[in-house]
């Protein structure tokens, strides 16, 4: 099996795991890859991945979009890839390694890139049904697909190190009342001490999760389907319905010890500072490696591990001497965000010994700093908990080793922060790569104006991926290409022109761009944000005169657009509550004009099929018959949907379905940055689906619960508690203040829950403002409704009696009787559809 | 187009300049085929293909018009309400996707938009005739 001279040299990579594909990366870059013939081998069926942001995954980021492989990455580099494929066994006199399909691949040069596998404690019970681990995609998949079944409410981690505090995560966004359950007196003990540990408990205990510290995990229970209860030593039992492990990582290192490489003391496979393990044609990267008798369970350690790998494996390719690259033992400084808390450590403080500790502690503003030096000033270590803004500069002291005349003003800089002061360019944004803020902004300067280009430049945000937020609002503030304006038109956002329209009283788009865009012009973009804004502000009829011509087509001819030019039509069904009469109307309609007809998620029904001329025809049976817009056409309320409340269910706590009525009637037709969808439910059983829901209302024994931030769609989200047990008069005014407050400030096309996302403050700020009205906008937001509801009219109704606005609902202007040829349909299950190309032929109207 | 060809054009009369949006569009039949008629904000009145290559339906009359500048020239086109690809109403061009489609020659007389009966191409595309 050894090569034939002149052949390519035979690379294989066991493990596509966040350092395995690195090392693919590096040799791409150092341009080895055609000298080398490379396969890669792996037992997850998926190619590399961001673990760290696993959690991510839970907050809707897709296994595609976790992906850290380019598109036609290997294909381009001629690399062979066998995933799902584990290997079985090395043998190193052959020189090959044999899979579990089959398969024998020769090497010259073998890589192990096995990372490593989950320690789960040898409790009882821990095999059992409901009990996860956390680490791989396929793993989330089994921890979701158990949280969706309706006995599974309560979930608890065992582990409160920040693999952990993730899973955590996790959980919460999975909806699960979470628990996390550490054996150690306290959290994350490896890296923080214990007032960082303390600070960092508050926070999270704030969000609800539930921290045991000092718990030796004994047994789980389990009632055959899933665990019941976990059981401590000497404590009282924890009853939950899902239990994660995430009690630490063991170095993956079994095929290495079959084929009796040398294994270190605690496991791992023991490497040089070249990464080469006790056979020089073999080499180890990553979590399985042990370098210099430690082991690295970070991902940025593994990609300098990763780099020195494969600069050694270029030059044995090429036929180069020798590098002097050697692995100089990464440090373990972290910066990440747990569960939206800033953790940071430089160094480790319980090394630390001799050193003078500077700490600032401030339990209320829920940041606790600390930072070791030695006698000669020297950053040893540093703890960083509510607010890492220091560790760029510490991270870089501690690497030069340079003396600091007065530590304390590391730290003072962070806490005492002036605003208006220039930020410094040594802060550190990502610590997977190592790049600062003077890179990243250096990068934006010479145009690079989009995260992906950003990205490739920099480096920046390709590990972890926890930095993207900050890149993106270093893309917004520090782009000169007007990003964080709405077009190319105008400079400013969204939230600017509108308060600049409120305020001017500005009446015509002619006016707005003539002061504030670039004149002459308007594109699609800004003219429907402008109209929308103008709409917003004024509550007139929204296609008269110069408005009209600034709508998108849905709003342009109040109906849906399809795929194939015609319509759909929604009349307004408040509340989800329907006479038979109304049901008869709406039969009658579809059936005389022939639309499909569909039942849509917002409890109303949905008419296909109609072409232009026939809006007005259709809407003057419906407006007849007492039936209003809906609205379904525009970035507007949409529906509130409703469970029927104490009328009916046994369960029912308040009369959910008038609720419901009461708030789409109030809200209907407000013209906002997205569309904007509610629910009320009757009780905690929650039929309505509220907490999926920009604005979502539950009832209580006392009165009302209001959620905001919900969505569903493609990145789903669960909406946040604004406000507890209101009673009517004040649900309304809150929901008032949230929905004024939203159309005012947030971006074009932007739903509650990023608004939210994107506040300083979050949903803090948000009930500072709506419940505890500390900007003193209150009243303002609440008139500004009460001028929206006295306003409302139906826009159908006050279309139909104008023959001027009519005059727009024909598809030929000059040829009015004309149907679209265009427009064909063919019946499937006794309605119509659009026809595809091929059905064309012998279709007929 | 010159002088010489707009001469020989036939046109129909498709309706007033005063049933136009400035900024908007409206269809008209024209020689069995769907036509885009614009009035855009200079006044001047532009007739492209109802038809959006893009997705096979007859939509472009009911699109945004708007402005952009495509190297360094300005350039006015209509977005197409369905998946926004912008054509150039100058050349047909799509600004987003490799398609062309016709123009119209259009002209108010009058008071009243005529379009010609037949398509003037004057794309640089792969369906123009050189």
């Amino acid at each position: 099996m050894h090569r034939t001279p002149g052949s390519p040299l035979r690379l294989v990579v066991i493990g596509n795991g966040m350092v395995g594909h690195r090392l693919l990366t590096s040799l791409a870059e150092a341009g080895a890859t055609r000298s080398l013939q490379i396969t890669v081998v792996a037992a997850e069926p998926r190619p590399a991945y961001d673990r760290v942001a696993l959690s991510s995954w839970f907050g809707g980021r897709s296994a595609e979009e976790l992906s850290l492989v380019e598109h036609g990455f290997f294909a381009d580099h001629g690399i062979e890839v066998l995933l799902g494929d584990p290997v079985l066994t090395i043998d190193r006199v052959d020189q090959t390694v044999a899979t579990t399909s089959g398969r024998t691949l020769p090497y010259d040069e073998l890589v192990l890139a096995t990372g490593s596998r989950p320690f789960i404690p040898p409790v009882a019970g821990h095999d059992g049904p409901g009990c996860f681990a956390y680490r791989t995609i396929g793993d989330l998949e089994a921890i979701a697909a158990a949280a969706a079944r309706p006995t599974v409410t309560r979930g608890v981690v065992v582990g409160g190190g920040l693999l952990g505090l993730e899973a955590a995560n996790a959980l919460l966004q999975l909806g699960l009342e979470t628990h996390v359950v550490e054996f150690a007196p306290r959290l994350m003990p490896v890296q923080l001490d214990e007032g960082g540990s303390a600070a960092l408990l508050r926070h999270i205990e704030q969000l609800g999760v539930r921290v045991h510290t000092s718990c030796a995990t004994e047994a789980i229970e389990s009632d055959g389907s899933q665990p019941t209860r976990l059981c401590f030593d000497g404590r009282d039992p924890l009853e939950i319905d899902l239990v994660v492990f995430s009690a630490g990582i063991r170095p993956e290192d079994a095929l290495a010890r079959a084929a009796g490489l040398d294994i270190g003391e605690r496991g791992g496979v023991v490497v040089d500072a070249r990464m080469r393990t006790s056979d020089p044609a073999i080499s180890a990267v990553g979590e399985c490696a042990v370098v210099g008798g430690r082991h690295f369970g970070l991902v940025a350690p593994g990609y300098q591990m990763a780099d020195v790998a494969a600069v050694h494996l270029a030059a044995t390719a090429f036929g180069a001497p020798v590098p002097r690259d050697r692995f100089v033992g990464g440090d373990l400084s972290t910066k990440l965000k747990l569960l939206g808390v800033e953790v940071a450590n430089v160094g480790s403080v319980h090394d630390a010994e001799g050193c003078t500790s500077l700490v600032w502690d401030d339990p209320v503003g829920g940041t606790y700093q600390r930072l070791d030096v030695d006698d000669d000033g020297r950053v040893r270590a540093a703890v960083l908990v509510g607010d890492a803004s220091a560790f760029g500069p510490i991270l870089d002291r501690f690497r030069t080793g340079d003396a600091v005349a007065t530590p304390g003003d590391l730290l003072k800089r962070a806490a005492l922060a002036d605003p208006s002061a220039p930020p410094d360019p040594s802060v550190g944004i990502c610590s997977c790569e190592n790049v600062n803020r003077g890179a990243v902004c250096g990068a934006i300067a010479d145009g690079c104006d989009t995260l992906p280009s950003l990205k490739k430049t920099t480096r920046a945000g390709t590990g972890c991926g926890g930095c993207v937020p900050l890149l993106e609002e270093l893309l917004r503030t520090e782009s000169t290409g007007g990003r964080r304006g709405l077009c190319e038109h105008f400079e400013l956002s969204r939230a600017e022109l509108y308060d600049l329209i409120r305020v001017r009283r500005h009446t015509s788009f002619a006016q707005v761009i003539d002061r504030y865009g670039t004149a002459p012009g308007g594109c699609e973009v800004c003219k429907p944000t402008v109209a929308s804004i103008l709409a917003s502000l004024d509550n007139g009829y929204i296609l008269d005169g110069e408005q009209g011509a600034l709508q998108d087509s849905n709003d342009h001819f109040l109906a849906n657009i399809q795929k194939d030019g015609t319509y759909s039509v929604v009349p307004r069904v408040p509340g989800g509550e329907i006479t038979p009469e109304g049901l008869i109307t709406i039969g009658e309609v579809a059936r005389d004009f022939d639309l499909y007809t569909k039942i849509t998620g917002g409890q109303r029904i949905d008419l296909f099929g109609a072409r232009v001329e026939q809006l007005p025809l259709i809407w003057r049976r419906l407006v007849d018959a007492g039936f209003e817009s809906g609205h379904a056409y525009g970035k507007s309320l949409r529906t509130v949907k409703s469970c029927v409340g104490t009328n009916w269910c046994r369960y029912g706590v308040q009369d959910s379905t008038a609720m419901a009525i009461l708030l789409e009637e109030r809200y209907r037709g407000l013209r906002s940055p997205h569309k904007i969808k509610m629910a009320v439910s009757g009780c905690a059983r929650e039929c309505a689906e509220a907490q999926s829901k920009d604005v979502g209302v539950i009832a209580t024994e006392k009165g009302w619960n209001l959620w905001v931030g919900g969505n569903g769609g493609m990145r789903p989200r669960h909406a946040e508690l604004l406000a507890e047990d209101l009673d009517d008069a004040s649900l309304i005014s809150a929901i008032d203040r949230f929905l004024e407050y939203y159309v005012r400030c947030a971006d074009r096309l932007q739903r509650t829950a990023s608004w939210i996302d994107g506040l300083d403050g979050g949903i803090g700020h948000v009930r500072d403002v709506v419940i505890g009205d500390c900007l003193g906008l209150g009243a303002e937001l609440e008139a500004a409704m009460a001028a929206h509801v006295d306003a409302y009219e139906c826009e159908w109704a006050a279309t139909l009696d104008r023959p001027d606005r009519l005059a727009r609902f024909v598809t030929f202007v000059n040829a009015p009787d004309e149907p679209d040829p265009t427009v064909v349909f063919v019946r499937e299950r006794r309605q119509i559809r659009p026809a595809r190309p091929d059905e064309l032929v012998g279709a007929t109207r | 187009m010159t002088l010489l060809e707009a001469d020989r054009a036939t046109w129909l009369a498709v309706c007033a300049a005063d049933d136009l949006i400035t900024g908007r569009g409206v269809a008209a039949l024209v020689a069995g085929r769907a036509v885009a008629v614009f009035l855009l904000d200079d006044g001047e009145v532009c007739a492209v293909d109802n038809v959006d290559p893009c997705s096979g339906a007859s939509v472009l009359s009911r699109g945004i018009v708007g402005a952009t500048v495509v190297d360094g020239s300005p350039v006015r086109y209509v977005a197409s309400p369905l998946r926004k690809q912008r054509f150039d109403l100058e050349t047909g061009r799509c600004l987003d996707a490799d398609e062309v489609i016709d123009l119209w020659p259009a002209r108010v007389v009058d008071g009243v938009v005529e379009v010609s009966l037949e398509p003037s191409r004057r794309g640089n595309g792969p369906e123009t005739i050189p």
